[in-house]
């Protein structure tokens, strides 16, 4: 059972890897698309709701999957504005540094969570 | 379906984030009792996953993208509240971190994705996996089923909380989310199977769900089994 235990890590390594790929080689040409709830919100005409609506968390450090600085500025056709458009990199380096930090916040959370085992339970008050 | 600032109103908010904070509360209270030397890291790896393919947005009809949930997937892997927790966490971090769904939204989030997505149907894939014949097949054939309905009824929570909030009627709504994930549920259904197969192929006793031949999974006290 010894080896089994190890053989755990050789698959989690081994998943990290096929999502970190995920992230950091396929996200960058993912659909750019509406999702279906934008979607539907842009057909049945509440997107405004959202848009007129200032968002209450603006401290977001990678907001909407792009990392600033390597974004792109260009014009908005229809309204003038100089907006910031996801290059391939910054989607890319989002994608990367999400996934290695949720699986780093999950397994540290997880360390915390898990009880400790009777020996270790003794010592502590 | 991750719903912005603006789309609820304060009393569904509210509502949605004290049953979401409630399920994910007592997740956090089992989650105790059920994490251990494997599902620490089978935890993370899953929440790593879920998020990366999430990001993966695949065209569906009509100038529309779907992408993965996971819900199903972190359930069947890691049961309800763990698979619940991993679907949480991901929305928290996407939130937070990446300006996905609203913050005034979150709760809405979690109850629709994680409560509903992962805790909700875990028990209808488990009702499904009792009702069919053990097998292999059977199993992959109600984690699809699953899948695909867990979309539906997120999507259908999504359009209940925005006909309350006076956003959009529920005989527009409706119809409407129903309709494209409907499509997109396939995406998720075909994606849950895959990842699950492959996960059967190369470490069965991952998949906690699975206890369909030979000797239970192993979960007990690796000094045991030494």
């Amino acid at each position: 059972m010894e080896a089994r235990n190890k053989g755990i890590y050789v698959f989690i390594l081994a998943g990290l890897l096929v999502s970190v790929a995920l992230a950091l080689l396929v996200s960058p040409w993912a659909s750019s698309a509406p999702d279906g709830l934008e979607k539907v919100a842009e057909d049945k005409g509440f997107l405004e709701k959202a848009e007129e609506t200032d968002p209450a968390w603006e401290s977001a450090p990678i907001p909407d999957y792009a990392v600033p600085g390597l974004t792109r500025e260009t014009v908005d056709e229809e309204t003038g504005e100089v907006v910031e458009e996801p290059t391939k990199p910054a989607t890319a380096l989002a994608g990367f540094i999400g996934t290695v930090a949720i699986f780093l916040i999950a397994w540290g959370l997880a360390l915390v969570l898990k009880k400790k085992k009777p020996e270790e339970a003794g010592t502590a008050p | 379906m991750h719903i912005p600032d603006g789309f609820l109103n304060t009393g569904v908010s509210v509502a949605t984030g004290a049953v979401a904070a409630g399920v994910v509360g007592y997740g956090l209270y089992r989650a105790r009792e059920e994490l251990d030397e494997r599902s620490v890291p089978l935890l993370a790896l899953c929440a790593a996953f879920v998020f990366a393919a999430q990001m993966l947005n695949f065209p569906v009809a009509g100038g529309t993208s779907g992408h993965f949930l996971g819900g199903v997937l972190a359930a069947v892997l890691l049961g309800p509240w763990l698979g619940g927790l991993v679907l949480t966490l991901v929305l928290v971090v996407q939130c937070l971190g990446f300006a996905d769904g609203g913050l005034t939204a979150l709760g809405a989030n979690v109850f629709n994705m994680a409560v509903i997505g992962a805790v909700a149907c875990y028990y209808l894939f488990a009702l499904g996996k009792r009702l069919l014949p053990k097998s292999r097949t059977s199993f992959l054939a109600a984690v699809g089923v699953t899948s695909w309905l867990s979309v539906m009824l997120a999507s259908g929570a999504c359009a209940v909380e925005l006909a309350i909030s006076g956003t959009s009627p529920l005989s527009v709504a409706l119809p409407a989310m129903l309709g494209v994930h409907a499509i997109i549920g396939i995406g998720e259904a075909v994606i849950t199977v895959l990842v699950v197969s492959v996960v059967l192929a190369v470490r069965p006793d991952l998949v906690r769900t699975y206890d369909l031949a030979g000797p239970a999974p192993v979960f007990a006290d690796p000094e045991v089994n030494r």
